[in-house]
């Protein structure tokens, strides 16, 4: 990119060329670089003499094609960013694919931008991709969006052609909640409206595409907003001589100083800032949106890759269960019991459909349907349920902490914005988890130093199935091989809670029954077991509860009996009902011992 | 935030997101300007350390100097140090004269395939600094690289986190998606990812950067009295100098702001034939 002033002062804006597929995205990028004199001295002649020998009628699209040969003559371009200037700032322009298969290159390129140009055919009118690109460019948090009618000489500048189209596609864009900032009649081919006016279109009064470009606004820092800073890893270089202990994480909005009272969540661990660390540089007073920090705290806690930090004053929601507006790119169709992975700022939880509200199809919008399933290119309106509590912010308050995306095996296949964080019925749980950890009593033995000597991590094993299912002797056939391989195993049965510590409550004080055997597993937790239960005794086939008081210990989860039992669904490993109890513990330990937790 | 502090706020977050989600990570170490900035951005994430293997593959045909700059630095800076050769090959008298893309294959390509995957012997700098023969290492899952999307054409469809498959093949047609800085950081056994920082830099921006954060850069990119200097180092048989008085990152700035020619044009491998960077990126040179 040559260039005589520093680029570093000077301000860049990222602006995406969307549309239809020969909507004249590529003519109106070859168009705007020959009238901003971006192609260099005879480039422009010479693609044009090209095109006359060779009897091929020339087009501005081929100078991008003659820009990438020529690559190697110093011009940086090629087919996904193009640079250029305007007096203003500098221009890194993304042509996205148009056609419907390179939708996921759209999707990478368009989430880079801060604004969009989409181009609709003044003669072909709104098409599938118009609509479909419309509706990504909106969940993909681009607010600035100028709409241009493009050949419009091929409509004899009519200007009723024009009024058609902009009323029928702002319409459809009322319906999905966009504002375009302006529709401007276009011709790429015969340069109106792009850097010059032109002479045939007097009846529109408007800005050219330049003028609209350089009218774009920068995007208003979020410092202003609630701190959210996503805990991205936790360093101790200890091994070469460094005892910081290092929270590291970017601010996605508000600001960080030291001395700040911070709140981590979904744990709901407290602490205040020490320091901010640096590495050359000069000592910081704060930090602020989009800057990647380094903490140390005054008081250790623990905490892990994937809460959120904030100040105690706007917490985010906390919850298992998230309304989403999502759109699928995946080969594979997503479907309901299928587990996918949520990846939501730094955090990464195995995900489910909860249920499906509505299916579009993106290139119609008007239309749902009842399919039962989201196929690719899709958009749905979903209620996703994740297996543990995430930390997250509605799409529409703050946006980098209210965006995710689906992981279906390796593939990044979908990405949304949560529009409604709903109950899970679990927030009691939480909150009363929080009280109790923040006061309890540590002793001088670490979690580490107990994995050391048992070999372990600490995790529950919990059964699920039916009092016939034979899962009592499973899960004792479970607890000595544990055992008798060397491992610290214990066999909660729920049946010696109830007979001790619920002996002066009613049977059917369900409720309490459960918080209290809760209580016990988080304990024998805290020991470093492994602690392996059954539940019928305090009835309660969903097992959230115990997990939420539990957490961060993994719950594994274990059902015997048919796979199509409904429970089967959310188990990590189900075993046959008939299933000999050796048989079944080594399926189970062929499972857990590859499980994350 | 100025454009610099925007870069490396982001060069800094993959650095991070890297170093979370790779435990065989290496990081490859050309000597040059872009991969020496990289590894200044490395000690900025991680606040002065460098946590993870710095691979070279040294074709015994580099400037002399930069092996001395590399080793200094490395003891400098108590850089995990690697560095792999293709043995064979130059024992059979593997050099330019052979043909420069054969050579390059073999030199550079051949050579960090087989270091990256462990099957060939690396050298690994001890703590006292000196170099050892190391057999069966790990093969690496994630390996960074400091291409730039405005080097040349090929690299400018790179994502920032990119999968190669087990025959480090990169089908450039059918990329996963990356969005909102989710990047792919799963993968399926035997391929690794190829991890790009520096996507979003300039060439410009690189020496903005070196000027403003006093980087030690070597000085074969200088002007040492000659009228001549480097612009892109590699190979000594292969890499031209060109006309240039330029003594500091500075005066290249402002060089830079009038020149035409591409960077890259000292490179004789790459003038080879039309496709020349394309094929060797193919098979894996970066």
């Amino acid at each position: 990119m040559p260039s005589d002033t520093n680029t570093s002062e000077r301000q860049t804006m990222n602006v995406v060329i969307v549309g239809h597929v020969d909507h004249g995205k590529s003519t109106l990028v070859g168009r705007l670089l020959a009238d901003t004199n971006t192609l260099g001295d005879g480039k422009l002649e010479k693609v044009q003499e090209t095109c006359r020998r060779s009897g091929k009628q020339f087009e501005y699209a081929f100078l991008l094609d003659a820009l990438e040969e020529e690559q190697g003559q110093g011009i940086t371009i090629d087919a996904a960013r193009v640079f250029f200037r305007t007096d203003l700032r500098d221009y890194i322009i993304i042509d996205a694919p148009g056609h419907i298969e390179f939708l996921k290159n759209m999707v990478t390129g368009a989430a880079r931008a801060e604004a969009a140009v989409l181009l609709i055919d003044a003669k072909e009118g709104v098409q599938e991709n118009s609509r479909r690109h419309g509706y990504l460019l909106s969940m993909l948090g681009i607010k600035q969006i100028v709409v241009a009618v493009n050949k419009i000489d091929l409509v004899d500048y009519n200007e009723g052609a024009f009024r058609a189209i902009t009323e029928e596609y702002q319409e459809f864009l009322s319906g999905i909640g966009v504002e375009p900032l302006r529709f401007i009649p276009v011709s790429a081919r015969e340069g109106d409206n792009i850097a010059d006016r032109g002479d045939k279109l007097d009846w529109y009064e408007g800005p050219t595409i330049l003028e609209a470009l350089d009218g774009l606004k920068k995007a208003a820092t979020n410092d202003q907003l609630p701190l959210r800073m996503p805990v991205q890893d936790i360093y101790k270089f200890n091994d070469v001589g460094d005892d910081r202990r290092i929270i590291a994480g970017r601010i996605e909005s508000g600001t960080l100083a030291p001395g700040d009272e911070v709140l981590f969540l979904p744990s709901g661990k407290r602490s205040h800032v020490a320091s901010l660390e640096v590495f050359s540089a000069p000592t910081l007073q704060s930090v602020g949106p989009g800057e990647c920090a380094s903490i140390t705290l005054t008081e250790q806690v623990f905490v892990s890759r994937g809460e959120l930090l904030c100040h105690p004053s706007s917490k985010p929601h906390v919850s298992t269960r998230l309304k989403v507006n999502l759109f699928w790119l995946g080969k594979a169709p997503m479907t309901p019991g299928k587990r996918y992975k949520l990846k939501l700022a730094t955090a990464s939880v195995e995900v489910t459909i909860d249920s499906i509200e509505r299916v579009l199809d993106a290139s119609e919008l008007g239309s749902s349907s009842d399919k039962g399933m989201v196929e690719r290119h899709d958009v749905a309106e979903l209620t996703l349920r994740t297996r543990k509590p995430v930390a997250f912010d509605v799409s529409a308050e703050l946006e980098s902490t209210g965006r995710f995306v689906i992981v279906d095996g390796y593939d990044i296949a979908g990405g949304g914005i949560v529009r409604e964080a709903l109950s899970d019925n679990l927030e009691t749980r939480r909150l009363e988890r929080q009280l109790r950890d923040m006061e309890w009593v540590r002793g001088d033995v670490t979690p580490a130093m107990r994995a050391a000597l048992t070999g372990h991590e600490a995790a529950m094993i919990m059964f699920s199935g039916t009092s016939e299912s034979g899962k009592h002797d499973v899960a004792r056939a479970l607890e000595a091989a544990l055992v008798q391989t060397g491992n610290h195993a214990y066999l909660l049965d729920g049946k010696n809670v109830v007979l001790g510590i619920d002996a002066d409550i009613a049977f059917d004080d369900i409720d309490e029954l459960v918080r209290r055997f809760g209580e016990v597993a988080n304990i024998l937790l805290d020991a470093g077991l492994l602690v392996i239960s059954t539940t019928n005794v305090i009835g309660l086939a969903d097992h959230r509860q115990i997990a939420t008081q539990i957490a961060p210990a993994p719950m594994f989860l274990v059902h015997v009996g048919s796979s199509d039992d409904e429970l089967a669904n959310h188990a990590d490993v189900c075993v046959d009902a008939q299933t000999p109890p050796n048989d079944a513990v080594a399926a189970i330990l062929a499972t857990f011992s590859e499980s994350p937790g | 935030m100025n454009h610099l502090d925007e870069l490396e706020s982001q060069s800094v977050y993959i650095l991070r997101e890297a170093y979370k989600h790779f435990k065989e990570l290496c990081m490859l170490w050309s000597i040059g300007k872009d991969s020496t900035v990289m590894l200044w951005l490395t000690r900025k994430a991680f606040l002065g350390h460098v946590p993870f293997p710095l691979v070279h593959i040294d074709t015994s045909y580099k400037v002399p100097s930069m092996i001395e700059y590399r080793d200094r630095l490395a003891r400098e800076w108590k850089l995990k140090m690697v560095v792999g050769q293709n043995r064979d090959a130059l024992a059979a008298g593997m050099g330019p004269e052979k043909g420069r893309l054969t050579c390059c294959s073999a030199l550079k390509t051949e050579g960090l395939k087989h270091t990256l995957d462990g099957t060939w012997p690396r050298k690994e700098m001890n703590r006292e600094g000196v170099y050892e023969d190391v057999l069966n290492g790990e093969p690496f899952t994630g390996v960074i690289v400091g291409a730039r999307a405005d080097e040349e054409g090929s690299r400018a469809k790179e994502r920032y986190f990119s999968p190669r498959d087990k025959n480090n093949d990169w089908d450039v047609s059918d990329q996963p998606p990356e969005m909102w800085n989710q990047f792919k950081t799963d993968f399926a056994p035997n391929t690794h990812v190829r991890i790009h920082p520096l996507l979003d830099w300039t060439e410009t921006n690189i020496w903005e950067y070196i000027e403003r954060e006093q980087i030690p850069i070597i000085d074969l990119y200088f002007d040492k009295g000659s009228g001549k200097r480097y612009r892109s180092i590699g190979c000594e048989t292969c890499t031209g100098m060109i006309d240039s008085k330029a003594r500091s990152p500075k005066e290249i700035i402002v060089e830079l702001g009038k020149t035409t020619v591409p960077e890259r044009a000292g490179r004789a491998q790459d003038q080879e034939d039309t496709y020349a960077m394309e094929k060797l990126r193919r098979d894996g040179y970066m």
